[in-house]
């Protein structure tokens, strides 16, 4: 049996079959449904989560191998208000269809985390593996590029308020 | 993409006219609706605008959202002539219900088949909440303004929100339509406008609003396998064995209806024979298709082979084999006889699949005499009395729920995913939640029908075009008729502006199922006629655009008032457009080359200029400029980011979809072998809009045909080299 600590709750996979990939384990067993299935084969990237902080397939993990490995879905990117990407990601109306976008998000979100500054090549190759038939991709560059600016405010803000805590 | 200047701002106040309501309350006390007549006379209640007590105003979209943002724009519409605040406005999807009419999408239809239909709704709901306003302070009802969902009294300064109104206005008789009188577009405030989707938030925070997501309580889940060569029988199956296999429910034979599997959206309940498997979850339900083994009877089965099917057409155009004529006008023989210059190329596409992210899936509860289905149907108009000759119920006793689409395209226009899951359903007693692998998905499509064409044209002494051959070699099920998507439908141009016109066909057997794939025919045969009309252009030694205005001519509508047919004004002014935001006859540096293409396709005019450099087979497209006249413009986020996708989704087809077909059976089964453009790819995309004030078209489709024929013409203008067959692949190229 796998525990998995999932946006900041743990889960139990009591007799679930160790070999489900944790895509369906967050849709059919833990109700988390904004992962989506798209091709099962790690080629889409609608299945989108971070494990331990890093973006990956969750079409291609194993549940049974997750014991005590964190995963954070789209429903746990933030809690209260929306995320900078998230925000932007209205604003710019980015979606169409949508079905791709949380896959998309979480991606996007993971490389802000490395990277908050990313270059145009740097967004092409961190979102290479997420795939929209809508044809999104220039609303999501530019989604990214706003959310990248806001976040970036809003750390040096956090930053400065942290050191202004300390040196108090 | 800059950040939109012109969005709608979030300046509304609605606290500070808050009243509390009183009447016309539901049962819940606090929801107030109204109805009207119908606008389309059929003398049912229509029922699109609620009006809550908090001033939050809920309008209906009829019709199904997969993507063109139809469960905003229409809404939109209601709301300008309602003159409600945006920010008041809650869209959402409405049932499947007679009152609603044709709910469907698909055409590019959604936006011109309700465009009076919603204004009048709109309208109506206005005059009701002005009547009530008038009645209770005694004014003449004349005197009377709204904005922003508040109605004024200017003269007395008396001003209330709709909230406060509704109740009494519900009560008042409904206005003869012919009462109601309608804005002019200088009067709009939301139309035209950026306006971002009304589903935005929820996707961006991973709702679960999708057709996957659906859920209810004891569903079970069910994969289905079908014959690999379509319209093979299951004969038997290692049943017991997969019985027993973990989470496994039940596994039995489905025996599904006799073939043809035509695309019959509207009559068709037709289900190919193959075996279910029900399960605890999707998992065990896909995990036991490994361990499954099916005996086919193979006798009725498709043997197609897609190289086959190609060989036979291309050889069917050689030797200029004609079955049946399409369209002939004028004198073609002397055209080509008395010409100076004649041009003769073929070309030809292949079979695509539609590969929309959302793979098919459907819930769906026929265990009772309650039947329920919860479906992200582009079609859900046609799903209730197909289901009920299926399952022998009344069509009262199913219910159709509306879910967004994970992408359409044309895919979601047929229902038999709904019907294999109602047969499974009705066997299991269960609701059932039958998933769709992508392998399915890809294997049983109603796929882009292969197109090819043999096209001449006749050029005289003035450099002008006067004769125009085409050819077509269609795939046939019955070699009577053209398959659906394939061949040739007569369009506009050429047949009603060239004078000598010839087209004609041949029938090549197919029986692999082919249907609508986002503009069909339009978005193969534009490749063909307009490549073929730059390198005629080319070989009389003539500027492309140019040749092409001239070609298309200065005729005005072709049938005036047909919304659908061709406009050479509206033609003129969007190639006019695109090549000036292009800097069409700019210096270029050595391998790089600007194409140009026009296409009317859905009543939209659209032209697109493509910037490309090649090296070697590497193709970089790096701009696209596109030019589009829909008419009024709706949404106009929502008209850019379906031009915008167009050009992606157009590329991405282009470079290197194919589906192959051996033994009837198809060869590409997911992504890795049918590649999508991604990220690195996709060119910048420059979108002028042309508002040429005519009435509002659609924009999910028009805008896919013009750009594989511009980047092929920008590649020849690049290097040299003619692509006269798509995809791109075939002959060696890539988009890098």
């Amino acid at each position: 049996m796998a525990t998995i600590n999932i946006n900041g709750t743990e889960h139990s996979f009591k007799d679930v079959d160790p070999t489900m990939p944790l895509l369906w384990a967050l849709r059919d067993i833990a109700g988390m449904q904004g992962v989506k299935y798209g091709c099962g084969v790690g080629q889409c990237g609608a299945c989108t989560v971070w494990l331990d902080g890093m973006a990956t397939r969750s079409c291609q993990l194993k549940v049974g191998s997750l014991d005590g490995r964190s995963v954070t879905t789209i429903e746990g990117l933030s809690s209260g208000s929306l995320h900078p990407l998230q925000q932007a990601w209205i604003e710019h109306d980015v979606a169409q269809c949508g079905y791709c976008q949380a896959g998309q998000i979480m991606s996007a979100a993971a490389l802000l985390e490395r990277k908050p500054r990313p270059t145009d090549d740097d967004i092409d190759n961190a979102m290479a593996g997420n795939l929209c038939r809508c044809g999104t991709y220039g609303r999501i560059k530019s989604a990214i590029r706003a959310a990248s600016e806001t976040k970036m405010a809003s750390d040096l803000f956090y930053d400065a308020m942290e050191a202004a805590e300390v040196s108090a | 993409m800059n950040k939109p200047q012109n969005t709608i701002a979030s300046t509304d106040r609605r606290d500070f006219l808050k009243v509390s309501l009183g009447l016309a309350l539901t049962s819940t006390g606090s929801v107030s609706m109204m109805s009207f007549a119908s606008a389309t006379a059929s003398g049912s209640l229509n029922a699109y605008v609620h009006i809550d007590t908090d001033g939050s105003i809920t309008i209906f979209g009829p019709n199904p959202e997969v993507g063109q943002g139809v469960n905003t724009s229409l809404p939109m519409i209601v709301a300008e002539e309602l003159d409600a605040s945006w920010d008041d406005v809650v869209c959402k999807a409405a049932p499947v219900a007679q009152q609603y009419g044709m709910q469907f999408a698909g055409g590019s239809l959604s936006i011109p088949m309700r465009w009076d239909e919603m204004r009048k709704v709109g309208a109506i709901a206005r005059d009701m909440l002005c009547q009530a306003a008038a009645k209770d302070w005694e004014v003449p009802k004349d005197q009377l303004v709204t904005n922003r969902s508040v109605v004024s009294h200017p003269p007395t300064g008396r001003q209330a929100p709709y909230s406060d109104l509704v109740a009494a206005a519900s009560l008042l008789p409904v206005p003869a339509q012919d009462t109601i009188s309608l804005k002019t577009p200088d009067q709009y405030r939301l139309l035209g406008k950026r306006v971002p989707n009304a589903s935005a938030q929820d996707i961006a925070t991973g709702k679960p609003i999708f057709g996957i997501d659906a859920s209810t309580p004891g569903m079970v889940y069910a994969s289905f396998v079908k014959c690999p060569a379509i319209g093979g029988v299951a004969k038997s199956a290692n049943l017991t064995a997969v019985k027993s296999l973990p989470g496994v429910i039940d596994a039995f034979i489905v025996d599904g209806t006799p073939g043809p599997y035509n695309f019959d959206i509207r009559e068709s309940f037709a289900v190919q024979s193959g075996v279910a498997i029900v399960a605890k979850n999707t998992w065990a339900a896909f995990k036991a298709r490994d361990s499954l083994e099916v005996q086919w009877d193979l006798s009725s089965a498709s043997t197609d082979d897609s190289d086959v099917i190609e060989a036979q057409a291309l050889a069917a155009l050689a030797s200029e084999k004609m079955q049946s004529e399409i369209e002939r006008t004028g004198d073609v023989d002397t055209a080509f006889a008395t010409a100076s210059l004649t041009v003769d190329a073929t070309y030809s596409t292949d079979f695509v699949s539609h590969a929309q992210l959302e793979p098919q899936g459907v819930l769906v509860s026929a265990a009772t005499a309650d039947v329920q289905v919860w479906t992200s149907s582009q079609t859900p108009v046609f799903i209730t009395q197909n289901l009920s000759k299926l399952l022998d119920v009344t069509p009262e006793s199913i219910t159709v729920h509306q879910l967004r689409g994970g992408g359409g395209f044309g895919r979601r226009l047929s229902n038999e995913y709904v019907f294999e899951a109602a047969l499974i359903s009705r066997r299991i007693g269960a609701p059932v939640k039958l998933q769709w692998k992508r392998e399915d998905d890809m294997a049983f499509d109603y796929f882009r029908a292969p197109t090819y064409y043999r096209l001449q044209g006749a050029i005289d002494r003035n450099g002008k075009l006067t004769g125009w051959k085409n050819l077509v070699a269609a795939a046939s099920a019955d070699g009577e008729k053209a398959n659906y998507g394939a061949g040739y439908r007569a369009f506009d141009f050429p047949g009603k502006v060239i004078p000598n016109v010839a087209i004609g066909q041949s029938f090549v057997p197919s029986k692999t199922p082919t249907g609508a794939w986002r503009a069909p025919i339009s978005n193969v045969y534009a490749f063909a006629e307009q490549s073929f009309i730059a390198e005629m252009a080319h070989n009389a030694d003539q500027d492309h655009r140019d040749f092409l205005l001239d070609a298309i001519g200065d005729q005005g509508w072709i049938k005036e008032g047909d919304m659908a047919s061709l406009n050479t004004e509206r033609a003129r002014a969007v190639i006019e457009t695109a090549t000036k935001a292009a800097g069409w006859g700019r210096k270029l540096a050595e391998g790089r080359g600007l194409g140009l293409a026009f296409f009317l396709s859905h009543s939209g005019h659209i032209a697109e200029v493509a910037e490309v450099s090649v090296e070697g087979k590497r193709i970089t497209v790096h701009d696209v400029w596109v030019a589009a006249d829909v008419g009024q413009v709706v949404n106009l986020s929502g008209l850019e980011n379906q031009l915008q996708g167009s050009v992606v989704d157009g590329l991405s087809t282009m470079a290197a979809q194919t589906i192959t077909i051996k033994n009837g059976a198809i060869v590409q089964s997911n992504y890795d072998q049918y590649p999508l453009l991604r990220m690195p790819q996709s060119p910048r995309v420059h979108v002028e809009v042309v508002d040429s004030g005519y009435r509002p078209t659609g924009a999910g489709e028009p805008a896919l045909p013009p750009l594989a024929p511009a980047v092929c013409n920008a590649v020849f203008n690049a290097c040299g080299e003619r692509i006269r067959a798509l995809p791109i692949s075939k002959a060696g190229f890539t988009i890098v």
